[in-house]
């Protein structure tokens, strides 16, 4: 057996059914590595944001004192949580093969198109002067930034407030709009047409994609929820109670008094749980879609030969993502938690 | 602390990596190993009927089973002292380097890469084959030259991945691969309309449909778009255990051609005068030495498994769900304008 890293520099000869890297057949192994690599990061990066919010959604709806919301979240976060992973993986993407074949897609105004391959999506095409829309928004997020932070030297010292927050949406939406519509629209749109076999032009996801996002989603989410739900309960009672009797109203005293000291027994569970959905993305290799392990340790491999590196590589691809969200939400963590002077 | 800990950690890492042993050492051969453990540990891949089916009660059965079984009549005088090890082909030959198997039976194409760089050694080919496409009829598909842009299942770590993609780049068809690691799933994908075609080896692709629940609405499209020799597969650097898999094959395929089959042996060996014959059943002469085999190990071989005929007859023939005729093909007999063909014993 032959042994070492050369491997890397010779030609794949197989291609990816889908990459948000540009790649073709005939490119290096180092770039089927960067292609799964990405695969893996963009559907981790979709699965976190939406199990993080909704997380927090049925986190809340757990507490709730209306009856009947606090059951449906108990029942959804027993019913996600008992069943492995993979089988949820396997239970969307086979639900998914009754969509329609292409010829006979659903579609929504002509531009939005779902079938039994994936999901596709006019593509935004950029045209001359349109980095500028993009400049203002970047101005925009300072601007805000900066009216946040003086409106609130203000109110400490005068007493007065001022609406920082819808200034600064205004601000961020607001000043790229003028831009784009100033410079004329740079922007056009490239729409999917039926064409052959499938949908050409466009942008798509394919629907391995789609399964294994949604299993991802579904599944952590009830993690999430009930990190959050046990942070907001070690917020003990009489800090609410002290905060009514100050006369805040009830949605004041979740977000400026239980929140900020909920998050402090949140934000450990939630670190494992980032983690637990990068490296759980990689059962997509039961599905087909070409995510790091698929591409790298599985057709590289096989082609390659090169077991102990692919493997050594591939590890070591997922301790760097899981310390580096460690390292990042610790240091969140160390600006939420008691300050003990 | 914390930074040390973590270093000393990659450190003693990156020493496992440098000092990883080499695979399975040759000190004892493989056939020793065999006979000290009374069994053969075979590799073949996931259930496809024709070349490794389950049964019901467990048992396994097919073309490449005969392989492993001829050659553990070969050592044993018995077929059956086996254990069959069930692998997806993304690892069967990580498990045949690391030692886990004795031998691999199980549809691999033979190619120059991995005869040499994978740690392996192709013994013979039992099965010539070729890459091809599969549609349903109202596709409408007719030539594998109007796939394009379409979707194409396929399983990973196989030859036909590249052959796609070196098919699709010739021709220019834009053909997206969707690549499954397990068998199953890329099937029931395919005849869900996951993909607009499958490609596989042409007799994989019979497998594949003998499994579909209506096997009519689909067609193998007549393009072959490349050469699969499949064969048993050794470990590299034991000659001895290579000639022991490589002659238990040519004993089937010799059997054939000189009319020796599991009906007819005992009394060819009691009463054959033809010296060929007579040498290749252990009656005369010594060639079982130099395998280290009983003498009337080719008999045991054609008594209890039966050559290359009854063998293709039994699990690819007209009367099974493969139906791939032999007459005239390929994998017909040379005397009959085949490729099957046995050196001879002497």
């Amino acid at each position: 057996m032959s042994t070492g890293f050369d491997f890397l520099n010779s030609t794949a000869g197989f291609s990816i059914a889908w990459s948000i890297i540009d790649y073709e057949a005939g490119d290096t192994y180092f770039h089927v590595f960067l292609v799964g690599i990405a695969n893996t990061l963009i559907v981790s990066f979709f699965a976190i944001l939406a199990t993080t919010l909704l997380g927090f959604v049925v986190g809340v709806m757990r507490l709730s004192s209306n009856f009947v919301i606090a059951k449906l979240a108990s029942a959804y976060v027993e019913v996600m949580r008992n069943v492995p992973l993979l089988l949820h993986i396997l239970f969307w993407f086979t639900l998914s093969s009754a969509l329609p074949p292409p010829k006979q897609s659903l579609g929504w105004l002509d531009s939005f198109f779902l079938n039994n391959r994936g999901f596709y999506v006019p593509a935004p095409v950029p045209g001359d002067g349109f980095d500028i829309v993009i400049i203002m928004v970047l101005l925009g997020i300072v601007a805000a930034y900066g009216v946040t932070v003086w409106a609130t030297k203000r109110q400490f010292a005068t007493g007065q407030r001022f609406p920082a927050f819808w200034t600064g949406v205004g601000l961020i939406f607001g000043l790229p709009l003028l831009a784009f519509l100033a410079l004329g629209a740079p922007l056009t749109f490239d729409y999917p047409a039926l064409k052959g076999f499938n949908f050409q032009g466009g942008a798509d996801v394919p629907r391995a994609f789609c399964a294994l996002l949604f299993a991802l989603v579904l599944y952590h989410t009830v993690f999430m929820a009930e990190a959050v739900r046990a942070g907001i309960l070690s917020v003990s009672h009489g800090q609410t109670e002290a905060s009514y009797s100050l006369g805040l109203k009830p949605s004041w005293t979740l977000r400026l008094v239980v929140i900020p000291q909920a998050m402090r027994a949140v934000v450990p569970p939630m670190i494992s749980n980032w983690m637990n959905v990068v490296k759980n993305s990689s059962l997509a290799i039961a599905i087909g879609y070409p995510d790091l392990v698929a591409v790298f340790m599985q057709t590289s491999l096989n082609q390659s030969g090169h077991a102990i590196e692919i493997v050594a590589m591939v590890m070591l691809f997922y301790m760097t993502v899981s310390l580096t969200i460690s390292a990042a939400l610790n240091y969140y963590n160390k600006l939420v938690q008691i300050k003990e002077r | 602390m914390k930074k040390v800990s973590l270093l000393a950690l990659g450190a003693g890492f990156l020493a496992s990596l440098a000092f990883t042993p080499e695979p399975v050492l040759a000190q004892d051969s493989t056939l020793d190993i065999v006979k000290n453990r009374g069994m053969l540990r075979c590799q073949l891949g996931t259930p496809a009927p024709g070349f490794y089916a389950l049964s019901d009660d467990g048992k396994w059965s097919g073309f490449d089973v005969e392989n492993c079984r001829a050659v553990s009549a070969a050592i044993f005088g018995d077929p059956d002292k086996i254990e069959y090890q069930s692998v997806t082909s993304a690892v069967r030959f990580t498990a045949m380097a690391n030692g886990e198997s004795d031998m691999l039976s199980r549809t691999t194409t033979w190619t120059l890469f991995r005869d040499t760089q994978l740690g392996l050694d192709f013994t013979t080919v039992n099965f010539y084959d070729g890459q091809g496409f599969m549609v349903t009829n109202d596709s409408g598909v007719n030539s594998a030259m109007e796939l394009k842009g379409a979707t194409v299942c396929v399983l990973t770590g196989t030859t036909t991945e590249l052959n796609l993609t070196d098919y699709s780049r010739t021709n220019s068809l834009d053909i997206t691969p969707v690549v499954f690691e397990d068998s199953n799933v890329r099937d029931s994908t395919f005849f869900s309309g996951g993909c607009d075609a499958i490609t596989n080896d042409k007799s994989s692709l019979a497998s594949t449909r003998a499994k579909a629940p209506d096997q009519s609405i689909f067609s193998i499209l007549p393009e072959t778009i490349s050469k699969e020799p499949l064969g048993p597969v050794v470990r590299q650097n034991d000659s001895q255990w290579k000639d022991i898999v490589l002659w238990s094959l040519f004993a089937m395929i010799n059997a054939e051609e000189m009319g020796i089959n599991s009906g007819n042996v005992d009394e060819m060996k009691a009463s054959s005068t033809n010296p060929e014959v007579k040498r290749m059943l252990g009656v005369e002469g010594d060639l079982n030495k130099g395998l280290g085999l009983e003498p009337e190990w080719a008999y045991n071989i054609i008594k209890t498994v039966g050559n290359y005929a009854e063998n293709y007859e039994e699990f690819m023939g007209p009367k099974t769900v493969m139906n791939i005729p032999r007459k005239g093909s390929v994998n017909d007999l040379w005397t009959k304008g085949g490729l099957m063909y046995s050196p001879p014993f002497r």
